[in-house]
């Protein structure tokens, strides 16, 4: 009998699940490719191969043409377009002028430190221009290019903690809601409802916070900075709703209503019904929910770059002006010199960002699977 | 049978009195849902409020190119107009569906009909979609620009001097957004897939039919509805990013409108970032920053509520299914 | 009517309690209806307190519709509509004064599915001594123990009193059920097919159970199983498509029937 011919008979079904099969690959082969290709940009900083002190041993202009176009542009430090339209004279007088920085900044000790170097990056330096308390600074703009990142990580954390003390209890209270409490016509149109705020987009939210919530909370608030960790916080927060609520709503929906029922046979009410056993019942899911929101909003750019101010000053109040990494990336890449160190740097940031979120992820799926495991008997 | 002494004290069935916390507890969950849908009100009344004036059909179908050709102002509300923007933003979702629908598909097809849920394979599949979901909206700019335009276009370029490929272009911009836009279009199929009665599925093999014939005449067509969702979801979603595009291909300003896939855009999120942050004089632009706010969020929330719509439909389906 | 063989039936020869049978639950021309289906017509009867009174019938002829009645479960159904008059201990439980929070603390119930909760043994009983306002550890103890060996559990999970609900066989996990429901001491449980889903064994215990407990309990018993009935119950109540055919003490039910319906029926004629 013809029946156990296997793949042989069928060549094109076979082909068809390989084919099939190397295409679901792609998701694997992307989140590498990401990783790799924005660690690619970083790496030379990572092996100390950049320097970004001002105070560089200059080549003699008479040396230029030792060089090839590509090592002369860097050295200079201009974009392709501005290299294309500079003749052989005025690149000869860049590397005349250059030569003459060298001969000047020696004497300065700030030019000589590179700052792509980790202790700058983590740690406090006193630099001869700034004042004693603002030892952390990000000044990547200038003739000595400063780069530190601890306003920035900084930043980053006050805007998500403020987004996060803001929006997960609400998305939490309301999914609850939503999902026991209220009857069930109602059910059908409230969760679309505030889902509907995951269709507005970021730039939007930015766009409100800056033209109308600004000046609204500061009236409310009376403090001095207009844009500030507190403004995006709370704009960021807009965001990071219908994230958690989604997520925690489905979580508390998919309780089995067996668990309910037991619960109200006993003579619970249908909130003590909901907060003492489904609640506890659906703690992997909205664990998972509050991570995710937690990831979106540490991760997003618009509405930080819009609405925090973007001051890189390090400062622990929320109502200061204050600059994330995210928003660092989206407004100064446009202007670094691509290859650079300032453009290596920011990807270097991207790069950190991208790891973190990315354990934050692993983190909260494993520690979802434990709840859940514990939850249903089978953990110890 | 003995005479039963009175019940009454034993079953008083009686309220203890008001109960406070049942009150305050539904009051405070019920507060908490009305606070955020007020907040989505205020955003969407305030924005056609202050956008509704300019919004015309001149505004929608004019760009930003006189007739002479010249420039004009583009934070002139009497002057601008967004059709660029909308053509831009419409490109380039329209080229990031062409590819990632085809590749969501096929990947929840993969993981719903023929992967086994234990094996090492399909776990990290799904683990690196839902890393792919939470990786922030600038990464993927950085991605595009590391990889598509630095590696891939330059590679194509082969070391030409003017970059043709290698520089911000509408197909970068897409392929970004299609990689972001993945895992929703995964997710989505994916539910409509499993929505599907096994019955049917069943029945078509028990007639002969092989795997690959019961799922691309069966259920594929059954899940039809749900991959819509999951492609429109995709689409509202990457309309409104910005952060991927800043690097990949948005402009400030085009003369023209683009005319191959290696071009620059005009792009409505863009556009609206530009008019909040570098207006020489706010008040003046306000009228017009509204109303691209307004083109924008009636483009995404339409979108959404299309989306919402089908997806209920789907669910609804699947409960009396199963 | 030619009565059937009695030996072929094995009937309860437990003796009934002492002080029991005054009337507890009086049902008077209850109607019941879902939506525009008629399920219930017209049912009226009165169980006797600390009897065991099983609910007979094929499916879907209204025995656990009319049982949930009782607790007021009905209520969570949007389209459900009640008439008639359902009295507990002399009050009217739909009347407009009831508190159906307070209605459920004295009537419990056990479902057809044991459905403990996620947590431990030991907290599965807590919630409902503590929903009642005990808090103190040893009380807790102490009524947490009693509960379980008035379920015939104690023994087997002592050890363990802090595992895993769910890690419980399946009839445990419904004797760990019953015992949650008689931990706040209800006047009346009401048991749905209590031991359905469960093996011969874990039955035979269940049952056992049952005969103990209505020492103390007033239990109403939906079951399916007609041999079960006989051996269990005091009074036997007979449904037939949303009417009540016949309610008469078991004996009489199993040995003699009234109607000729009730006798198609515990013969296996039908059903």
């Amino acid at each position: 009998m013809g029946i156990h011919r296997g793949h042989r008979a069928r060549p094109a079904e076979w082909l068809a699940e390989k084919f099939i099969f190397l295409v679901s690959l792609t998701a694997i082969l992307m989140v590498f490719l990401i990783f790799i290709f924005v660690a690619r940009e970083a790496l030379p900083i990572l092996f100390g191969q950049m320097n970004s002190a001002a105070a560089r041993p200059a080549i003699p202009a008479k040396e230029m043409d030792r060089l090839k176009p590509e090592e002369l542009r860097e050295y200079l430090g201009l974009t392709a377009a501005e290299f294309k339209q500079l003749d052989k004279e005025a690149l000869q007088a860049l590397m005349e002028v250059r030569e003459e920085e060298a001969k000047e900044a020696p004497k300065n000790p700030d030019a000589q430190v590179n700052t792509t170097q980790w202790r700058y990056l983590l740690g406090p330096h006193q630099w001869a221009d700034s004042r004693p308390e603002e030892r952390y600074v990000w000044q990547p703009v200038g003739r000595i290019h400063k780069y530190n990142l601890i306003p920035l990580i900084i930043g980053s954390l006050k805007t998500t903690l403020v987004a996060l003390l803001f929006s997960v209890p609400l998305a939490l209270a309301a999914a609850i809601y939503v999902s026991q409490l209220a009857s069930p016509s109602w059910k059908e149109w409230l969760k679309p409802a505030i889902e509907l705020l995951s269709g507005v987009p970021s730039v939007v939210l930015g766009f409100f916070a800056l033209i109308v919530m600004a000046t609204f909370l500061q009236g409310t608030f009376g403090y001095e900075s207009r844009l500030n960790a507190f403004v995006a916080g709370i704009a960021l927060g807009l965001a990071v709703i219908p994230v958690v609520f989604s997520i925690a709503e489905d979580a508390l929906t998919s309780v089995p209503r067996s668990y309910t029922q037991a619960a109200l046979a006993l003579g619970a009410s249908k909130w003590q019904a909901a907060w003492q056993v489904v609640l506890p019942a659906a703690a992997p899911g909205v664990f998972a929910a509050v991570v995710l929101g937690f990831g979106r909003a540490i991760g997003e750019t618009m509405i930080v770059l819009m609405a925090s101010g973007n001051a890189t000053i390090v400062s622990w109040s929320l109502f200061d002006s204050t600059r994330s990494i995210t928003a660092t990336i989206a407004a100064e890449l446009a202007e670094a010199v691509f290859g650079g160190h300032h453009y290596r740097m920011l990807f270097l940031i991207g790069a950190m960002l991208f790891v973190v979120t990315f354990l934050t992820n692993l983190a909260g799926d494993l520690i979802m699977h434990r709840l859940k495991d514990r939850l249903e008997g089978r953990a110890k | 049978m003995t005479a039963a002494p009175p019940k009454a004290p034993r079953l008083d069935f009686r309220s203890r009195g008001f109960d406070f916390a049942s009150f305050a507890f539904t009051g405070v969950t019920g507060l908490a849902t009305v606070f955020i849908l007020a907040i989505l009100a205020v955003i969407l009344v305030n924005v056609v409020w202050h956008g509704w004036g300019t919004f015309s059909w001149r505004f929608l179908t004019t760009g930003m190119t006189t007739a002479a050709g010249g420039a004009k102002d583009m934070f002139n509300a009497g002057e601008a107009g967004v059709l660029p923007m909308i053509i831009g933003t419409a490109l380039r979702v329209l080229v990031m569906t062409i590819v990632v629908v085809p590749v969501g598909v096929i990947t929840a097809v993969y993981l719903t009909e023929y992967a086994q849920s234990t094996a090492w394979s399909t776990r990290i599949i799904r683990g690196a979609v839902s890393n792919l979901a939470g990786v922030p909206s600038i990464v993927f700019g950085l991605f595009g620009l590391g990889f598509f335009i630095s590696f891939f276009g330059r590679g194509l370029d082969g070391g030409a001097l003017e970059p043709h490929w290698g520089k911000p272009a509408i197909l970068w911009a897409s392929l970004t957004l299609a990689v972001m836009t993945l895992p929703l279009v995964i997710v989505a199929t994916e539910e409509s897939l499993r929505a599907i009665t096994p019955g049917l599925r069943e029945a078509s093999l028990a007639l002969g039919a092989t795997k690959l014939e019961t799922i691309l005449k069966i259920v594929l067509p059954e899940a039809l509805p749900g991959i819509l969702t999951g492609g429109i979801l995709a689409v509202g979603r990457a309309g409104g990013e910005v952060a991927p595009i800043l690097f990949t291909g948005a402009a400030y300003y085009m003369r023209d409108l683009p005319h191959s896939l290696t071009d620059q855009f005009m792009d409505l999120g863009y556009h609206v970032f530009i008019l909040s942050t570098q207006s020489p004089d706010i008040e003046k632009t306000r009228p017009i920053l509204f109303a691209t706010v307004l083109a924008l969020l009636l483009l995404t929330l339409s979108l959404n509520l299309v989306a919402v719509l089908v997806r209920a439909r789907v669910r609804r389906k699947m409960r009396a299914a199963h | 009517m030619p009565a059937f063989n009695a030996a072929s039936v094995q009937l309860n020869r437990a003796a009934p309690a002492e002080g029991a049978g005054a009337p507890l639950i009086e049902c008077e021309r209850v109607n019941l209806h879902y939506g525009p289906a008629h399920a219930l017509k017209d049912i009226s009867l009165t169980i006797g307190e600390r009897h065991v009174t099983a609910f007979i019938g094929p499916s879907g002829c209204g025995k656990s519709t009319f049982l949930r009645c009782f607790n007021r479960m009905n209520d969570l159904i949007d389209s459900v509509r009640i008439a008639g008059m359902i009295k507990i201990g002399g009050q009217d439980i739909y009347g407009h004064d009831v508190d159906v929070i307070e209605l459920r603390k004295r009537v419990g119930m056990v479902f057809q599915k044991s459905n403990p909760f996620p947590k431990s043994i030991y907290e599965n009983i807590a919630y409902g001594l503590r929903l009642h306002g005990m808090k103190a550890r040893t009380e807790l103890d102490a009524a947490i123990e009693r509960s379980l060996r008035g379920a015939a559990l104690w023994d087997e999970v002592k050890d363990r009193l802090h595992g895993s609900a769910l890690g419980l066989s399946g009839g445990q996990q419904q004797r760990l059920c019953i015992a949650r429901a008689i931990a706040i001491r209800p006047e009346i449980i009401l048991m749905d097919e209590p031991a359905s889903a469960l093996d011969p064994i874990a039955t035979a215990k269940i049952e056992e159970l049952i005969l103990e407990l209505k020492r103390e309990f007033t239990i109403v018993i939906v079951t399916h199983n007609m041999q079960q009935a006989a051996r269990i119950s005091d009074y036997t109540a007979f449904f037939y498509l949303g009417e009540l055919v016949e309610f008469d003490r078991t004996a009489k039910i199993f040995t003699n029937p009234s109607k000729k319906q009730t006798e198609d029926y515990v013969t296996g004629r039908f059903g």
